[in-house]
């Protein structure tokens, strides 16, 4: 087993390996953000649906999978965080800057990848003390009756909806870089896929922006299910 | 032409550097960049200072000596040129040029514009090579290789070694020089025997000379001279994963 | 003068190398490691060397003035590398090989030594793709070739115009690997200012760290010098910025004999001089000259309007442009070989008609080739080239001629070896562009590659042990007076150079020098300027010694201090570069002598088989080596002499008309 870890060890400590670990989770929310997606869209077809689809995905597995999920995506989120800070960490340390500094074709998005997931990050946790744990006492008590009001009280909140909209606008961002990204760095691209994978992770970072916006933005600006 | 040249300046690899402006006049515009400081360093010891130090040998391009970071891009912003290939005709009369080394803390500088890239031959040494014993190598026409990969590999070697996708990089990563390296041996059939151990060895250098890590941004390939693909990155994760599984398990 | 011997082995040509091997010295792997051996120079042949030398088992230090071996100049070289392997099934052999390699040196090489390499060249294509180098294939995955430099089969392999790079990659990551493995200790941005002679034996070198200025000395049991060639005493040439004659020249001061100096190659397709500020020039492949033509206007009146900029290429109509090499040589026409094209080139420009703003260049012109087989085709066989004559010129070659004129290249002599590979001075090898061997007075394309690697990789892996098992390894080191002595000799020049403290650059001294030796010297030589030249060398040297400014300090880096070190040293060799070039009473490849040249009076030009102009040999007085010894700076040198036996061809005139 020694020689096992010992390679597990060097794996992580290597650039790639830890670019690996990266990309993998990073493949794990954008599988899950495309779920989480179709189902919060059922804001849109009623009360009763989205109802039944929180009763539904609770139950599921007797109620394991939804732990089992949990897990693998808290999981997944704290080797993101910690490999992608180090990593940030190695970088700054392997360079000092220019005096005059340009750049020929690296996008914005990926200069500021760490600040919009660090972003992500704070917006996640925010999400889950509102939406999962619901700290908020008065939240909690309309969601044990129905999730569907939930979000439709949680997003009347002003500074809920522009705090969910500049970290949705961020994610979209991160994605649009790390999509493609992340098969670059676990070696599905090549010299025919690489401007494909491109296109597609900048059509699917869209598609999870308008995706996600339309719900706080029709519940509080369009009034959507008050 | 006359120009406002903003030059890196440093005694010596333990001195402190900093950016030091030369007028550069009366530049005639079919000189080359390296041309045009030649003329600034005539100028500089006529008046008994010490010309400004930087790389530079064969003057055509392929070498890889020459190492300057002309307006905050390695070898100026013209496409697939190397810093001794740029002409002066490409700026405009009156305007600021800035030169720095090019910057990594894998290239330490050892005099203004002069770096250290002894760590590309230390990776090479750990892998970057087929092992053949001179003298017992088969017929050269034993191993059929196919048209497509001997022109891919081609592509990979055609390296020079520069460092420019070092210093175009926000991380200082060497990714592409590696994965160039790399991907040349590891498709080619001679190459293949020493596949995964090269691949693990030549990382793990590349780590050990504390470059840094690839974020994909792509500015390697704009900025190399020979125009390297960084769909061989790409090669080299791959190659990577499967000799590290392999290690690990086989 | 005495005469000098190449210890050649006897019998038939053709075997003269696998008895040789056969006979040689072995030294068996255990005593192996206790020999050490230094190699100054990691191109081609010293990196070659290097790694062989270390995978044998001897304890090797490589040195290299560049800041990694993989940048030394053999880099550069574009074409291709000749070898007899006759894949194509085209009627080549070892011997063909040999045969057009040795009449294309006019006939001033050593012929086994020439044989020999023809002999090894089919090992080189082998070890070379065996280490990976991506040569060019074809479909089927078998290796490509090319005809080249007017060769009449297809032999040159290639890797597209990146022959020399590729080779080089292969031989540097061999050594590499060595230096991983323990055997090679290589030391980057070292440039040798000193050999070593220890009881008349090579046994160590001086050098200078060119990062910190500290001299060193290194002791070994064998010197190996692999350091190129010394065509930058011309300034300008087709060579690295760095590329000198420092190391040889150092050998030479120590006792080694240099051979036949005056043999330099101007290559004819270069880029033409554009301002007096140019560092270097830059060769165009030689393999344009399939498709392009050759021109200057007639009249000097056109030539000195386009010299003006008042008429272009296009406004000369047809009938009055003068394809001269067409005109000239029919038979080969524009593809005539590269010290005729060169010369016609001169006589051109030295009538009036040239046509690049300085007066020297001729056209290249792609127009009929494009009429007749359209843009696309040129583009797909010259594209890069074209790019980059747009590139350095800003011109473009699609629509308006390109301008080329000849420049230095390469330079066959140098220090002078036997068939071992060592100098007269014992212990001393010399690998590579550094000796005189093998092309006598006139290189043909894609052969410099060739021999760099076959010296390197496969001769004097062979032949050191030669010498090597008459030495007790270990018996000298730096302790040695010797060394101290050198040491100082070391120091003290480079204190006298700091000491000048004048007002002249470095490089002003270098181009007045470059000027002059081209001038004299250079594509066309008589006596009367060889006589002034060796005057104004003399007297130019002097000044640099009075009035060459080197700012900062001999502590750390330097660049205007290496500089003035290499150029003082070209300062002392132009001298006896001159002074051979006018012993020397006859034209013979690279080398001509006004004085010596065919007219309407020979029955040679009576019958056609050449032209008035073309360069005329004296076999009967000149079939010899020239290998000068060192009598002091400024000096005329001692000549001892290498007769040239030809068992194998006849020396005959060459014709390309």
């Amino acid at each position: 087993m020694t020689a096992l870890t010992q390679s597990v060890r060097s794996l992580w400590d290597s650039s790639i390996g830890k670019k690996t670990v990266v990309a993998v989770t990073g493949l794990v929310f954008i599988g899950f953000l495309v779920a989480h997606l179709i189902g919060n869209l059922l804001v849109f077809v009623g009360e009763e649906a989205f109802n039944h689809y929180a009763e539904w995905l609770h139950g599921l597995g007797h109620g394991a999978a939804v732990w089992v999920a949990r897990l693998v995506l808290l999981g997944s989120l704290v080797l993101h965080v910690v490999a992608t800070v180090s990593l940030t960490r190695q970088n700054r340390a392997a360079r000092i800057a220019y005096a005059h500094e340009d750049t020929l074709r690296a996008s914005k998005s990926s200069k500021i990848m760490i600040w919009s997931g660090l972003t992500v990050l704070a917006f996640i946790i925010f999400h889950i003390l509102h939406f999962t744990v619901r700290t908020d006492a008065q939240l909690a008590k309309i969601a044990a009756e129905s999730p569907y009001q939930m979000v439709i009280v949680g997003f009347q909140n002003w500074l809920v909806v522009i705090f969910y909209a500049i970290s949705m606008t961020l994610l979209c961002s991160h994605l649009s870089h790390g999509f493609s990204s992340a098969f670059q760095t676990l070696g599905f691209s090549s010299s025919k896929t690489r401007s494909l994978l491109d296109k597609l992770g900048k059509a699917y970072s869209l598609l999870i922006l308008v995706g996600f916006l339309s719900i706080p933005i029709s519940i509080r600006i369009f009034g959507y299910g008050s | 032409m006359n120009l406002t040249l903003k030059v890196w300046r440093q005694a010596g690899p333990d001195a402190q550097g900093h950016i030091e402006t030369y007028p550069a006049n009366d530049i005639p515009a079919s000189a080359s960049f390296l041309e045009m400081l030649d003329i600034v360093n005539e100028g500089l010891i006529a008046k008994g200072e010490e010309p400004i130090h930087f790389d530079h040998d064969c003057r055509e391009g392929i070498c890889g000596m020459c190492s300057l970071n002309i307006n905050g891009v390695p070898h100026s912003k013209e496409k697939a040129v190397t810093t001794c290939q740029v002409h002066m005709r490409h700026f405009k009369d009156g305007e600021t040029i800035w030169i720095e080394p090019f910057r990594a803390n894998a290239f330490p500088v050892l005099k203004d514009l002069v770096v250290d890239r002894s760590s590309f031959d230390r990776i090479i040494a750990a892998g970057g090579y087929i092992d053949v014993r001179t003298g017992s190598a088969p017929d050269a026409n034993s191993v059929p290789i196919g048209k497509n990969i001997a022109d891919e590999a081609f592509e990979a070697a055609a390296c020079i070694g520069c460092g420019a996708c070092v210093a175009a990089c926000k991380n200082a990563s060497a990714m592409l020089f590696v994965a160039a390296k790399a991907g040349h041996l590891n498709q080619l059939p001679q190459g293949k025997p020493e596949k995964d151990k090269r691949t693990l060895a030549m990382v793990r250098a590349m780590d050990d000379e504390g470059f840094g890590n690839c974020t994909n941004q792509y500015e390697c390939e704009a900025a190399c001279p020979k125009e390297i693909s960084a769909d061989n990155i790409a090669k080299l994760n791959r190659d990577y994963l499967a000799a590290s599984a392999k290690e690990a398990l086989v | 003068m005495s005469t000098l011997n190449s210890n050649v082995p006897d019998g038939p040509l053709s075997e003269k190398w696998s008895r040789h091997k056969q006979n040689s010295k072995l030294i068996n792997p255990a005593n192996k490691r206790k020999y050490s051996v230094i190699v100054v120079g990691s191109g081609l042949a010293g990196g070659s060397a290097a790694a062989t030398l270390s995978e044998l088992g001897y304890k090797v230090k490589c040195f290299c003035y560049q800041d990694s071996p993989r940048r030394a100049h053999s880099i550069a070289a574009q074409g291709g590398i000749n070898a007899a392997k006759n894949y194509q099934n085209d009627g080549d052999s070892v011997y063909r090989l040999f045969y057009d390699t040795l009449k294309g040196g006019d006939f001033r090489s050593r012929e086994s030594n020439v044989y020999r390499l023809a002999e090894v060249s089919t090992n080189i294509i082998d070890q070379c793709t065996a280490q990976g180098v991506p040569f060019a294939r074809e479909y089927g995955g078998l290796l490509d070739n090319r005809s080249f430099g007017g060769a009449q089969v297809s032999r040159t392999f290639y890797a597209r115009g990146q022959t020399g790079q590729q080779l080089l990659i292969g031989c540097y990551q061999a050594l590499e690997k060595e230096v991983q493995k323990g055997g090679v200790e290589m030391y980057n941005r070292h440039e040798m200012l000193d050999l070593v002679v220890v009881d008349g034996h090579a046994k160590g070198v001086v050098v200078r760290d060119m990062v910190t200025g500290e001299i060193s000395s290194h002791a070994a049991d064998t010197v190996i010098l692999a350091s190129g060639g010394y065509g930058n005493v011309f300034y300008l040439s087709t060579n690295a910025m760095g590329c000198n004659v420092m190391a040889a020249w150092k050998a030479h001061k120590r006792g080694a004999y240099f051979a036949n100096p005056c043999y330099t190659q101007i290559h004819p397709t270069c880029i033409p001089v554009s301002g007096d500020y140019q560092s270097k020039l830059t060769l165009m492949s030689e393999s344009l000259r399939n498709d392009g033509r050759i021109w200057v206007p007639k009249s000097k009146e056109d030539a000195e309007a386009i010299r003006k900029g008042e008429k272009k290429a296009a406004d000369i109509p047809k009938e009055e442009r003068d394809y001269y090499l067409e005109r000239k040589y029919p038979s080969f026409g524009n593809l005539a070989p590269r010290d005729i094209s060169s010369r016609a080139a001169k006589e051109a420009c030295d009538d009036g008609r040239g046509v690049a703003a300085s007066g020297l260049g001729v056209f290249l012109d792609f127009s009929d080739a494009i009429e007749r087989l359209g843009e696309d085709t040129i583009r797909a066989r010259y594209g890069n080239l074209f790019q980059m004559y747009e590139k350095i010129t800003g011109d473009n070659p699609y629509q308006t001629p390109m301008m080329i004129y000849p420049a230095v290249h390469y330079t066959m002599g140098g220090l002078w070896v036997d068939y071992n590979l060592m100098s007269n001075l014992k212990g001393l090898h010399v690998l590579g562009e550094a000796n005189f061997s093998d092309h006598g007075a006139n290189r043909l394309g894609a052969s410099a590659l060739m021999q760099g690697l076959a010296d390197g990789y496969f001769v004097i892996p062979s032949t050191l042990p030669n010498y090597l098992a008459t030495q007790k390894p270990g018996t000298v080191t730096t302790e040695d007076s010797a060394f101290k002595e050198a040491e100082k000799a070391v120091k003290d020049r480079i204190d006298s150079l700091m000491a000048v403290k004048g007002e002249r650059s470095v490089d002003s001294y270098h181009r007045e020098l470059g000027l002059l030796v081209w001038d004299k010297c250079g594509m066309a030589r008589t006596k009367e300027g060889l006589e002034t030249a060796l005057v104004e060398i003399n007297r130019i040297r002097e000044d640099f010694w009075k009035n060459v400014r080197i700012p900062g300090s001999a502590e750390g880096m330097n660049s205007e201090l290496e500089k003035a070190g290499r150029v003082a040293d070209f300062f002392e060799f132009a001298y006896t570069l001159c002074y051979d070039a006018l012993q020397r009473e006859e034209s013979c490849g690279g080398h001509f002598r006004s004085e010596h040249q065919f007219t309407e009076a020979d029955p040679e030009v009576q019958s056609g088989l050449l032209g008035a102009g073309e360069a005329k040999r004296h076999d009967d007085q000149y079939a010899y080596v020239a290998a000068w010894e060192f009598t002091g700076v400024g000096e005329q040198p001692t000549l001892h002499k290498e007769e040239l036996v030809f068992e194998e061809l006849k020396p005959s005139v060459r014709s390309y008309v």
